[in-house]
């Protein structure tokens, strides 16, 4: 088997709460190549953050708890390694940008200064040589070196989220982990960024984990798509394969929420129903009392997931009779 | 390329502009800071020696033979006195409230940032500090270290202690769920860089405004402790020593009593003044 730079082994997260286990990511498995965009879809509370928290092993701790799985990166299992040894991959080889800019900006130390902080925290160089550093990341995200020594709450919401990505990009990681970098930016400023994104992962060849609703930006950046369920993969395949032969009833569900340009719409069509509380999941397929095929089956067993094309993988009994 | 094209605005030098334009703090800086050359240059601004006795001058009243202020029972002239006085003020002030703000400080910036169990052995120590009155606290740890000058100080610190270190729990509290924090730990940071670099510069505004205003009190409590006899002794020129020998000759001669009184509260206005002052000037999201 080719050796990938990032590979996910039945990772498991639960955070136990006073009202019981909550079952946020089960079992999950996907791999990434070097300069590879993964988007990871699905809807609210689907387990797609904690994945990411879980990829940095940041779950909040209590409650939160990754209870077994691997994440080889780079050759290592990231949960076999020291507190001390992961410090030296956050920011340095795996960094994340947050969903909004306003708060993920210290308020009272200048932006520069915050990016020199991200570079000198992995780097021992003079002050100088980083703030030199500092100032071509500014100018990188297209952000004038002048404004180095303003404040965060002097930017917009759009230039924000550029310092963002220019300090979280500043010590060039090899994996970035974007958790709905666009979803508090106005459309037009959306297109930007994802562009400005596009354009440093291709440059600097990192790899890309792109958390999102929106399946029209990941038809625009990613490689890959998987397709979350509460906290499991439900689908997971190439954008083609996933966007052109979809094989799971709630990516179908997705697509189908989504209104047609074309004919004129009354009303819009959401996916029946809500989705099940992850401390409370259901026995068979976590989908199924959603499902509008669901078969007696489903609602017993829960599937496994079954490969349709090389790399095309889909959690559903449907599918698996069909094969 | 040039890193330092706009010549680095220091935070402190924005600081001083927009402080600079509150001119009811400005008045207060312009107190504090000729209490603080009176108290250094105190030798030289003195017309006479703070122990100068001369009994057959006694009671003088003001402005008559030289003496500004008058003197007081034993001859000595009030002003000079009040002069020699702000050393101690003031170095009762600083010293204690820095100590008591950076112990207050860390005390609370550790129990909020880790919670649980650190939190509630550190918290409830803090409440058994604040369930005793602070001057009733200053009074048993003067009594019980004796008089003096450092003792006063230590006195009026740990009193303080409490304050601060709930002052900065509950900002840490709030400070520490935002993103930021969160994002500095994606970035790597430790728990100690986190707090240094993070936590404890956003909750500097409460501290500062609190440190101004302990700076007050802790002048009044160790005047009060003077006062009741268990701070500074005479005949060293403290204020509420001064105060508390003199408040036997009020009704007769007014002036013993009313200058050092007014010296206690004009610092302490000029300190309130500023402190409010800075607090605006230090919110870098009031910035205009």
């Amino acid at each position: 088997m080719q050796d990938s730079f990032l590979d996910i082994k039945d990772l498991v997260i639960h955070y136990s709460t006073a009202d019981g286990e909550v079952e946020a990511v089960n079992g999950i498995s996907f791999s990434l190549n070097k300069g590879e965009t993964l988007g990871l879809v699905g809807e609210t509370g689907a387990g797609k953050t904690t994945t990411a928290l879980g990829i940095l092993r940041l779950v909040p701790n209590p409650p939160g708890k990754i209870l077994s799985g691997e994440i080889n990166f780079e050759g290592r299992d990231l949960l076999k390694l020291s507190e001390k040894e992961m410090r030296k991959v956050r920011g340095n080889k795996i960094s994340m940008i947050f969903q909004d800019p306003m708060t993920s900006l210290n308020p009272v130390i200048t932006v520069g200064d915050q990016i020199v902080e991200a570079i000198s925290q992995h780097y021992k160089m003079p002050a100088s040589e980083a703030v030199k550093k500092a100032c071509e990341m500014l100018e990188k995200v297209g952000i004038s070196a002048e404004r180095f020594h303003e404040y965060p709450h002097q930017f917009s919401g759009g230039m924000k989220q550029r310092v963002v990505i220019a300090i979280a990009l500043a010590c060039n990681p090899t994996l970035l982990l974007a958790d709905e970098p666009t979803t508090a930016l106005d459309v037009t400023i959306q297109a930007q960024v994802l562009e400005l994104m596009a354009e440093l992962k291709n440059e600097l060849n990192t790899s890309m984990i792109l958390i999102t609703h929106d399946l029209g930006v990941v038809a625009e950046v990613c490689d890959k798509v998987a397709i979350m369920y509460a906290g499991e993969i439900v689908e997971i395949g190439t954008l083609e394969q996933v966007y052109n032969n979809t094989g799971h009833p709630h990516t179908e569900g997705l697509f189908g929420s989504i209104p047609d340009m074309e004919s004129k719409e009354k009303r819009l069509h959401p996916i029946q129903g809500l989705m099940p509380d992850p401390s409370n999941l259901p026995k068979g397929c976590s989908f199924a009392p959603r499902c509008p095929y669901k078969t007696d089956k489903c609602e017993e067993q829960n599937p496994e997931s079954v490969e349709l094309e090389s790399g095309h993988l889909v959690k559903c009994w449907h599918c698996i009779n069909k094969k | 390329m040039q890193p330092k094209a706009n010549k680095k605005k220091s935070q402190w030098k924005d600081v001083w502009l927009r402080l600079k334009r509150n001119k009811a703090a400005m008045l207060g800086l312009i107190i504090l800071l000729l209490l603080v050359f009176c108290a250094i240059f105190s030798k030289w601004l003195a017309p006479y020696g703070y122990d100068e006795q001369e009994l057959s001058r006694r009671f003088t009243p003001p402005l008559t033979n030289g003496f500004i202020l008058g003197t007081d029972q034993f001859g000595r002239d009030i002003l000079s006195r009040l002069i020699y006085g702000s050393r101690y003020s003031l170095l009762v002030g600083a010293i204690s409230v820095t100590v008591s703000a950076i112990a207050g400080s860390a005390i609370g910036a550790v129990a909020g940032f880790y919670g649980g169990k650190i939190d509630n052995v550190f918290m409830r120590f803090i409440d058994i500090l604040m369930a005793i009155p602070s001057t009733l606290l200053a009074i048993a740890i003067a009594a019980a270290l004796g008089s003096g000058l450092m003792n006063v100080i230590i006195a009026v610190g740990i009193g303080s202690i409490p304050g601060y270190a709930r002052i900065v729990r509950a900002q840490v509290l709030t400070v520490k769920e935002q993103e930021f924090i969160e994002a500095a730990r994606m970035s790597g940071s430790g728990d100690a860089h986190i707090i240094i670099k993070h936590i404890l510069p956003n909750c500097l505004a409460p501290i500062i405004v609190q440190a101004t205003l302990g700076v007050a009190s802790a002048i009044l409590t160790a005047a009060a402790l003077s006062f009741l006899g268990l701070g500074i002794q005479p005949p060293a020129p403290e204020w509420g020593a001064m105060l508390s020998q003199a408040r036997q000759y009020i009704r007769g001669y007014w002036y013993v009593v009313t200058f050092p009184g007014l010296a206690i509260m004009i610092t302490i206005f000029a300190l309130n003044l500023f402190g409010d002052g800075l607090r605006d000037a230090l919110d870098p999201r009031l910035k205009n």
